[in-house]
């Protein structure tokens, strides 16, 4: 007979699933460095301007952000086409900014929170009067640090 | 032949944890988490008992950049164009020529390097009108923190013969250059209403 005929009750051996934990806390461990950053909807649209002189922000937990711009099309019908102001997930008033440099400054570390900075992410586009209603209320929300966020240009050849 | 019951072994599985470790480093290192980018400024205190005191300061170390409702940049009283302003800048920070109208320099002594000569009390007061549009006023700042960075480059090039831009952030010479020679002093004042 063949050597290689099988005629013995031969078990399915079992998948060995001891490693499975670790699989599982690689996958976690990925997605809780993912997730840390937060991606909020936007609800306004915006170009950041370019500048040259641009510096990166290295420590993405210590940073907040204030969006404005005009809202996107799909809330252009609810709330018109004027510059709006975005903290987290929704659109706010001036007054509000109080309230949320606060909330997120409470949010952080103990050790973190002379550090906070706060990411002005504006449209090109925008008039001053309401950047600097946003820069007072910030000041007065002890809120100091600020980033007029942008995007590099290529530095012109002198 | 072939009766007794024979077993497969088990798979040696004690290398899986360390597969799964190097696929977690991998995604560690190539998930780009998309840095902000920007200028990075301070804002003065708040003080409401400081609103109507005018802080004094002597003229010659006030440069004042006004950008008007019509985009027009006026830098210590007249119009100028956005790529003059580096130079304008530049001039009035470090006063190379000493001149009566630019910002006395005095002696100042940075913690660690030693004593430098350098205009200590000069300031850039940048004033927009509600109406300015905000991307001429950061191309402004911009070109603020260029002349700041350049001469903060040819500072360290004389000094310690590297280019500031090529130095670590931490490093104690960058620091000299960016908070003891010439720290930026960019006033982010208080909006006003030109001409309504």
């Amino acid at each position: 007979m063949s050597k290689f005929r099988s005629n013995g009750k031969r078990e399915m051996p079992e998948l060995n699933t001891s490693s499975l934990p670790d699989l599982i806390f690689s996958v976690l461990f990925f997605f809780m460095m993912v997730t840390s950053m937060r991606e909020v909807e936007l609800k306004v649209q915006f170009t950041t301007p370019q500048g040259t002189e641009i510096e990166k922000l290295v420590k993405k937990s210590l940073v907040s952000f204030i969006y404005i711009g005009q809202p996107t099309p799909q809330w252009r019908g609810k709330i018109g086409t004027g510059t709006r102001i975005q903290l987290n997930d929704k659109f706010a008033e001036v007054d509000a900014i109080h309230d949320y440099v606060a909330q997120e400054r409470e949010s952080m570390h103990e050790y973190d929170k002379p550090f906070m900075k706060v990411s002005m992410k504006i449209d090109k586009n925008t008039q001053m009067g309401i950047v600097t209603d946003v820069k007072q209320a910030l000041r007065k929300a002890y809120a100091l640090n600020i980033v007029y966020s942008a995007s590099a240009k290529q530095k012109k050849n002198q | 032949m072939g009766k007794s019951s024979r077993k497969v072994p088990g798979l040696n599985q004690s290398s899986t944890a360390d597969i799964s470790f190097i696929l977690l480093i991998f995604f560690l290192v190539t998930t780009s988490m998309d840095t902000d980018t920007g200028l990075t400024r301070r804002l003065p205190e708040w003080d409401p008992n400081a609103q109507e005191q005018e802080v004094k300061i002597k003229e010659r170390n006030i440069m004042t950049v006004l950008v008007n409702r019509n985009n027009e940049i006026l830098c210590r009283g007249e119009v100028i164009d956005i790529s003059e302003l580096k130079d304008i800048a530049k001039e009035f920070i470090a006063n190379p020529d000493d001149k009566a109208n630019l910002p006395a320099k005095e002696e100042y002594e940075i913690k660690g390097f030693g004593t430098v000569i350098t205009t200590t009390k000069h300031c850039i007061s940048l004033q927009t009108d509600r109406d300015t549009n905000y991307d001429i006023y950061f191309q402004v700042q911009n070109e603020l923190s260029r002349a700041y960075n350049e001469l903060r480059d040819e500072w360290c090039k004389q000094q310690f013969g590297v280019s500031y831009t090529k130095l670590e952030e931490d490093d104690d010479r960058k620091i000299y250059a960016r908070s003891g020679m010439y720290p930026s002093k960019i006033s982010e004042a208080e909006p006003k209403q030109y001409g309504k």
